[in-house]
């Protein structure tokens, strides 16, 4: 009986230790080593590093990578905050809740490709805004600006990830006590306020953790960034995939390494602002 | 709670994100029905099932049939690990172990370290190890790193509303500690036994970034589509798109059944 919690949680340990540590660990290892076009030469040179911190062309796209991750973090907050007010607030029967709640999580449960891959009719040069905005005679020419270009970026990342917004700050808006809603209004206060001053500040957790997965999903994106940006684009993911491909794992590992750092890095910052341990 | 101006104001922005989550997606569901002679993009030119039939003959790019069949049998199996292994560790969770913290931050740490990065490490790994890497050994266990945390979370989620007066009564009852899990807390747990079996099926259907480098010479569908992408320019891309979609529905309607079929009812007394 005593083991028996022990014995339990060793598969969980096992996997995670074997294929999350180790891993991990490797990376850490081999981003020291030197290499030549051909193998792997085991060392410990800080040069890896060096590139990756001393080029100006890693500077810009980890800049771009987080203007990527700003934007669509304020567009997700900005689109979740609305959809779990109307799912918590509006929406007084618990089935019709259930419901609108699967509504928005059935395409998460879906190919994200193919979700990418279905902006085409709709984005392309002969794609259907192409076609309104010339039929509205807004524009003489199509735009190639609409696939491929950091606006297709940006659109694809939320449309793909706005859930992993909605979802958390669902939850926390649903176990708010609707008696401090009651509370505010009683003490005179309107809609805004009861939003501002009650509903916003007992949701922040969720938001928070809403945040953390879009800085980790946009942070280490490269298919979305590849297949929306048409190879003009560039994002830390994509740029360790690329030395990935041309064999410089060295290189990737220090990038790895780098990228890491900075997403936990955000995290930890997050986590200072608001606590979520309540929320787990 | 909300009512007047605001409640309508949230409830047309509610339709509008769900016209933005399907709208596309059901686009190209249309499109895939273009006639032979339609290309990516409206207008559609006669309607027709040939992009489906070219689908189902051998491709130019690979070879769908095994990458699907693999893709499959993949989801199967981190659909089983992934529930085992979750109810697994939850239950152990309820308890105090040494550990249990460490254990704890390692499973939000998964959640956390971006997919690119663990497919890169377990790449890695098994290639200083000097193993094959193939689908079913480091693309299953890349894939778990994203589906345990998930499970894990849900389970804890579940035994929350738990409640233990049901299990105090079978042991009063004499049940062993077994009986008690088999006849009194797997029954109650059920629905979320089949949520987090449909999550890790669906997450690793649809994986491409801890597939990628781990799945060695053999493709899985997801990876076989982003192929696809950058040298098929015709509708066939929209027919593969409905098809995996189809699958990703089928799974979701048999889980909903599946727990519907499994919800604990309290049988009125005779």
């Amino acid at each position: 009986m005593r083991a028996a919690p022990y014995l339990l949680a060793a598969p969980l340990g096992l996997v995670l230790g074997a294929f999350l540590l180790v891993p991990m660990a490797a990376i850490l290892v081999v981003s020291v080593f030197d290499y030549d076009s051909v193998r792997l030469i085991p060392d410990v040179v800080l040069t890896n590093y060096a590139d990756v911190l001393l080029s100006r062309v890693t500077w810009l796209t980890y800049l771009n990578t987080l203007k990527y991750t700003a934007l669509v973090w304020v567009l997700t907050v900005g689109i979740g905050v609305p959809i779990a007010l109307f799912l918590a607030f509006c929406v007084q029967s618990a089935a019709l809740q259930a419901v609108l709640f699967l509504v928005c999580t059935v395409p998460f449960l879906t190919s994200n490709v193919i979700r990418m891959i279905s902006w085409v009719p709709f984005l392309g040069r002969e794609g259907l805004f192409n076609g309104a905005l010339m039929g509205a005679g807004l524009i003489a020419r199509p735009l190639d600006v609409l696939l491929f270009s950091d606006f297709a970026v940006v659109l694809a990342f939320v449309h793909l990830y706005a859930l992993f917004m909605v979802v958390p700050v669902f939850n926390t808006m649903v176990r708010i006590d609707r008696r401090l809603i009651e509370a505010a209004v009683d003490a005179g206060a309107g809609p805004w306020a009861v939003l501002r001053e009650v509903i916003l500040p007992l949701s922040k957790p969720g938001i928070a953790i809403g945040s953390v997965f879009i800085i980790t999903l946009v942070m280490g994106d490269f298919t979305t960034v590849r297949l929306m940006g048409g190879g003009q684009r560039a994002s830390v993911g994509l740029m360790i995939s690329n030395q990935i491909a041309l064999l410089q794992y060295p290189a990737a590992c220090a990038n790895a390494v780098v990228l890491l750092a900075l997403v936990l890095l955000m995290i930890a910052a997050l986590l200072r602002v608001v606590d979520i341990r309540r929320e787990l | 709670m909300i009512t007047g101006l605001g409640r309508w104001l949230l409830g047309g922005f509610f339709a509008l994100f769900v016209l933005f989550l399907y709208g596309p997606t059901l686009t190209i569901v249309l499109l895939s029905f273009q006639g032979p002679e339609g290309g990516l993009t409206f207008p559609m030119r006669g309607a027709s099932t040939a992009w489906f039939t070219r689908l189902f003959q051998q491709q130019a790019v690979g070879d769908l049939g095994t990458a699907f069949t693999r893709s499959l049998i993949l989801a199967a199996m981190v659909m089983a690990a992934t529930a085992v292994v979750s109810v697994a560790a939850a239950v152990a969770f309820r308890r105090r172990f040494r550990g249990a913290g460490a254990l704890f931050t390692l499973t939000v740490a998964s959640l956390i370290v971006p997919g690119v990065l663990v497919s890169l490490g377990v790449g890695l790994l098994f290639n200083l190890l000097g193993c094959d890497a193939s689908w079913w050994n480091s693309a299953f266990g890349a894939q778990l790193t994203w589906t345990l945390p998930f499970g894990l979370l849900i389970m804890f989620a579940v035994f929350n509303r738990f409640d233990r007066a049901w299990e105090e009564a079978a042991r009063d009852l004499g049940a062993s500690p077994g009986q008690v899990f088999r006849h009194v807390v797997l029954p109650i747990i059920a629905p979320g036994v089949v949520g987090i079996a449909l999550f890790g099926f669906s997450l690793s259907y649809d994986e491409f970034a801890r597939t990628m480098l781990t799945a060695g010479s053999t493709n899985t569908l997801p990876l076989e589509i982003v192929g696809m992408t950058t040298n098929v320019t015709t509708p066939v891309l929209y027919a593969l798109g409905s098809v995996t979609t189809a699958v990703s529905l089928l799974a979701i309607v048999a889980a909903l059944l599946a727990m519907r079929a499994l919800r604990p009812r309290v049988k009125p007394a005779p």
